[in-house]
């Protein structure tokens, strides 16, 4: 019997067409916009001028905070404009343009294809690394990475849990990097392990990706602490806690964080940018991107440069299909539908999906029938069915006692409601007023 | 048989005294002596129990009036200064007279005026449409601080003075019905809604535009945006006329109804409502001012 969560869970088709694909280097575009704001927390501050020259892997934002990550160039080429754009959110956000000339590359980025093993920085070196070359969680939460490695005082982290689930449907962009570059994974995770001062990792991998478990297995002999756990397929497994229950059967309170059970969960493909980082000098400006669609011509999987637009991902894969109706940005469960194709994949682009207009439209919604599906689809142990209509009557005090913050907004519920009830929308706006209710209060 | 029916209505009947005395009893311990006052505060009150004076309803409100040491802070915006007034002479309180308010939006962004750049997909029969669209993006027009016409707005009002207008499929305030009692502006998740104090004809200038994007990118966004060209502020004679963070804003209290920024704005973004018609030179000359950002760049420069 394969390891799983044990609450909830759906089993969405899986759709994985890129899957046999090779990862395929994408060549910068003409023009990349970068935001500045990539990731959870303050956006950068942006330290280049217009008509500026950079290069690529050169910081064009910094840091602006604690949790926040530096920004670099994905291209050489000169500044053109920094001004508001719109991004995959949807609002306009402060971006970088540049015009790009040639592809020149800092002489401190380590180019050679030669794996490199052994690293021997301390804990501290490591993160400062990590912080320098902006990396957040490329899973798609764009946490930054260096403050999930840095242990609260009191806490000690046991284990470190690596995300190599990609739950999501059509996605394939870790489980090409598991089968490509998984020694590099590996080393970064041993980095990664070092970072936290842990003897322990287990990388969970759901046993739809055969020749990635074996891949990795067969490497993993070679790294002290590091095993593989398969896992029975089961949608929302990439979830920090549904993984954490899954891979070391420990359960994260409501409102803790992982580290209250001793764990730290990266994803695959954190673990990759931070080999690339720590072992090569390479900061973050790039990453493999899905781009994928049942009627899409040539479903792919890129390396793209950060801050080219989709647009150009989608021509590569064979231009924009006649029927689209929705362009998501991630995959079909928690992925965002786009405004347009113009704007610039960010750190936290996993994959571009496209969807035909009669599966991309909403179904008529019905009453609800009480049949408690979204109950038990709920990998949270949440009432979805209770928690709508009480977040649209506004009844917030009774929503919070529903724990409607655990809500992980996996989508789940409104995934199996035969009613196609918009379950997931109206818990949102709930959440959103709950949280500022607690955060009012705490002041 | 008679028997069983007999003790049956006698041991009934003692159970009954008893209850009724012990409850009696009961009552007289716990009794809540409750201000006579609350229940003629509360007649005085339009009994709206809107929530608009920021109570749950016309009871806890007429609570609070009663247990509060002076009505300066409390309004019941549905029965305005006369209720108050009376409220405060049951009280035997001081009242000052509050300006009466009337809900005012502040978007034109009518769709020949504003594109649709992608189509928002509204689950059907959603009451909270505008705040669902706002949770998801930007909207589905380039202008990230318009409205999005889903009539959150309209659900809430008690009063049927707010309706989507089909044409322009902006929501009009119908200012007879408007009390003011706030609903509407805190439902709009853009905060388009602004309460502006009346005035006797119900007149109304006011930019009707909240963007606050630079001029270029709202102008290319909503050709009724305004762009803070400085036109308004520079031409009211009465200093009622601010503009910060790219977006021209009118004090109604300051403004003295003189109508001069309404025809210098570039865009139309001022709205003048309620106002005999104009001549009709000015009006036919406005509507002909198709003026682009280029040429009134050039005018600035020229000026200077
Ligand atoms: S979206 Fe929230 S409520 Fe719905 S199934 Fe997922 S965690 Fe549960
Ligand atoms: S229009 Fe707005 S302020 Fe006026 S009565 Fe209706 S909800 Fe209240
Ligand atoms: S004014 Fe606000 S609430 Fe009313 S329709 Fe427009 S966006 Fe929605
Ligand atoms: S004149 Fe019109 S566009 Fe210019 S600042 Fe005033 S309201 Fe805005």
């Amino acid at each position: 019997m394969l390891k799983t969560f044990s609450k909830g869970g759906i089993h969405p088709p899986d759709n994985k067409l890129s899957a046999e694909k090779a990862i395929e280097v994408l060549p910068p575009p003409e023009m990349v916009s970068i935001p500045i704001s990539q990731h959870i927390g303050a956006p950068a501050k942006v330290v280049v001028k217009k008509n500026d020259k950079v290069k690529v892997g050169q910081i064009i934002a910094e840091s602006g905070g604690f949790v926040s990550a530096n920004i670099h160039s994905s291209v050489s080429g000169t500044v053109l404009k920094i001004e508001e754009t719109f991004d995959a959110s949807g609002y306009k956000r402060m971006s970088v343009t540049i015009k790009v000339e040639g592809d020149e590359w800092l002489e401190t980025i380590d180019r050679k294809p030669e794996i490199i093993q052994e690293c021997l920085l301390s804990a501290e070196e490591i993160i400062a690394k990590i912080t320098t070359a902006g990396i957040v969680g490329l899973g798609g939460a764009t946490f930054p990475t260096q403050v999930k490695l840095m242990v609260p005082r009191g806490m000690t982290a046991e284990v470190l849990v690596i995300n190599g689930v990609e739950c999501e449907p059509y996605l394939t962009a870790d489980d090409r990097l598991m089968l490509e570059k998984g020694e590099e994974i590996l080393v970064g995770v041993s980095i990664l392990m070092k970072a936290l001062n842990v003897n322990k990792a287990i990388v969970g991998i759901e046993n739809n990706k055969l020749l990635a478990i074996a891949n990795m297995e067969k490497l993993a002999k070679k790294f002290q602490g590091i095993s593989i756990q398969p896992l029975k397929v089961s949608y929302p497994q990439g979830g920090e806690k549904q993984l954490i229950k899954a891979c070391i059967n420990r359960e994260v309170p409501s409102g803790g964080l992982p580290i209250s059970v001793g764990s730290v969960v990266q994803n695959v493909g954190t673990a990759f940018a931070v080999y690339e980082a720590v072992q090569k000098n390479k900061p973050l400006f790039e990453r493999v991107v899905t781009v994928t669609g049942k009627s899409v011509k040539k479903p792919a999987n890129f390396l793209a440069r950060i801050g080219t637009p989709l647009t150009n991902l989608i021509e590569a894969a064979g231009g924009l299909p006649d029927d689209t109706g929705k362009i998501v940005s991630g995959g079909p469960m928690m992925g965002k539908a786009l405004k347009n194709a113009e704007v610039p994949m960010t750190k936290g682009t996993s994959g571009v999906l496209i969807l035909p207009t009669e599966e991309a439209k909403r179904k008529t919604v019905q009453e609800c029938i009480r049949c408690a599906k979204c109950v038990s689809a709920c990998p949270m142990g949440l009432e979805p069915y209770l928690m709508m209509p009480l977040s649209e009557r506004k009844i917030f005090d009774k929503l919070e006692k529903e724990r409607v913050m655990d809500c992980i907004e996996c989508g789940s519920c409104s995934y199996t409601c035969p009613s196609n009830r918009p379950l997931l929308d109206y818990i949102r706006l709930g959440k959103a007023s709950v949280g500022a209710i607690m955060r009012s209060r705490k002041k | 048989m008679t028997d069983i029916v007999i003790y049956t209505i006698i041991t009934i009947s003692t159970i009954g005294v008893i209850a009724a005395v012990i409850l009696y009893f009961v009552a007289q311990k716990f009794q809540v002596i409750e201000d006579p006052r609350i229940d003629l505060v509360e007649e005085a009150l339009p009994s709206a129990n809107c929530g608009g004076c920021g109570f749950p309803g016309c009871r806890p409100f007429a609570e609070a009036c009663v247990k509060a040491e002076n009505l300066d802070n409390l309004f019941c915006p549905v029965g305005g200064n006369d209720v108050m007034a009376s409220v405060g002479k049951i009280l035997g309180k001081e009242v000052l007279a509050v300006d009466s308010k009337v809900a005012v939006v502040r978007c034109s962004g009518a769709p020949q005026f504003r594109k649709n750049t992608s189509i928002f997909d509204s689950p059907q029969g959603a009451t909270l449409s505008c705040a669902m669209e706002h949770a998801l993006y930007g909207g589905h027009t380039d202008c990230t601080y318009g409205c999005l016409g889903g009539g959150d707005c309209v659900a809430v009002c008690n009063f049927d003075a707010i309706h989507i207008n089909p044409i322009t499929q902006l929501p009009e305030v119908i200012d007879e019905k408007c009390t003011a009692c706030n609903a509407c502006v805190v439902a709009c998740p853009k905060d388009i809604i602004e309460l502006r104090t009346r005035n006797k004809k119900d007149r109304k200038i006011f930019v009707s535009c909240v963007n606050m994007d630079k001029g270029v990118s709202a102008k290319k966004a909503c050709d009724v945006a305004c762009i803070a060209c400085n036109k308004c502020f520079k031409v009211c004679p009465y200093n009622a006329i601010t503009i910060s963070n790219n977006l021209a804003f009118i004090d109604a209290d300051a403004c003295k109804l003189c109508r001069k920024c309404v025809s210098e704005c570039p865009t139309n973004a001022i709205l003048e409502i309620g106002f005999p018609e104009r001549k009709i030179k000015v009006e036919t000359e406005k509507k002909e001012t198709e003026i682009n950002l280029v040429e009134m760049s050039k005018k600035n420069k020229e000026n200077e």
